[in-house]
């Protein structure tokens, strides 16, 4: 991918206030090292030069978004990862320890799957749904921050994390 | 041999870590491979690590360490 984007400061700060504000809004905390922060906050800003969406900045894209869709910041491993390591995989969210500065975010094991399993569990995912009573609504949960909702469509914004409407699966 | 991403906070600090270490380190991005380039190199970091994370840092063909590990990589470059 050869190398025309061009992020300007400015951009960067605005975005940086933005996430900054939306995150502490639902509960997360940006990492406190603003520096650091601002360099990730600069790489998605590139990759949605390149790719057209916010793809995290520490991992590899695709630049296909159904194959990327996973890893659009805030990416399905977030939480998960916030709970076990106590930031995300590129300690761009932090939590409360690591926010107040008592604890020093650490690099995180890679939880998404590699390439090839990736590739399997595609090929073998299945849409077929078999509720136990049928229900008035669907259930979509939103896979970035498990938020539920009983409704004909996903919300085209989660209401909690921001996250956009294919980031919806259906629950129930 | 250093497998990075342009955009990456760690693959940053791991870069910055081995100029301060005054190692000798050749560095590719891979996200500013294209195509054929970019799928062999992909090649090569999943056989230093299977979970095709960055960054990877190759030392003297031999050993990989995965992820900015500090103590790791200045005990591994010490010898």
């Amino acid at each position: 991918m050869p190398e025309f984007t061009h992020v300007s400061e400015p951009d960067i700060e605005q975005v940086f206030l933005q996430l900054k504000s939306e995150a502490e809004e639902g509960g997360y905390h940006l990492n406190p090292d603003e520096e650091f922060t601002k360099n990730l906050v600069r790489g998605l800003l590139k990759n949605e030069q390149r790719y057209s969406y916010r793809s995290c900045p520490c991992r590899l894209a695709q630049g296909k978004k159904d194959e990327d869709l996973d890893i659009i910041c805030p990416c399905d491993y977030r939480d998960p990862d916030l709970t076990d390591f106590g930031a995300c995989y590129c300690a761009l969210y932090v939590n409360d320890a690591i926010a107040a500065g008592e604890k020093q975010a650490a690099p995180v094991p890679e939880r998404r799957p590699p390439r090839a399993m990736r590739n399997r569990q595609k090929a073998t995912r299945t849409a077929a749904f078999s509720p136990i009573a049928p229900l008035p609504f669907p259930v979509w949960r939103c896979k970035v921050c498990g938020y539920l909702c009983a409704r004909e469509q996903p919300p085209d914004i989660c209401p909690i994390c921001k996250a956009k409407k294919d980031r919806f699966e259906r629950f129930m | 041999m250093l497998y990075a991403l342009s955009t990456c906070g760690w693959c940053a600090k791991t870069k910055q870590l081995l100029r301060d270490l005054g190692v000798e380190f050749d560095y590719v991005y891979v996200d500013l491979l294209a195509g054929k380039e970019q799928d062999d190199t992909m090649n090569i970091v999943e056989k230093w690590n299977p979970s095709g994370s960055f960054p990877v840092l190759v030392i003297n063909n031999q050993k990989s360490i995965v992820g900015f590990r500090e103590p790791e990589i200045r005990e591994a470059l010490r010898a």
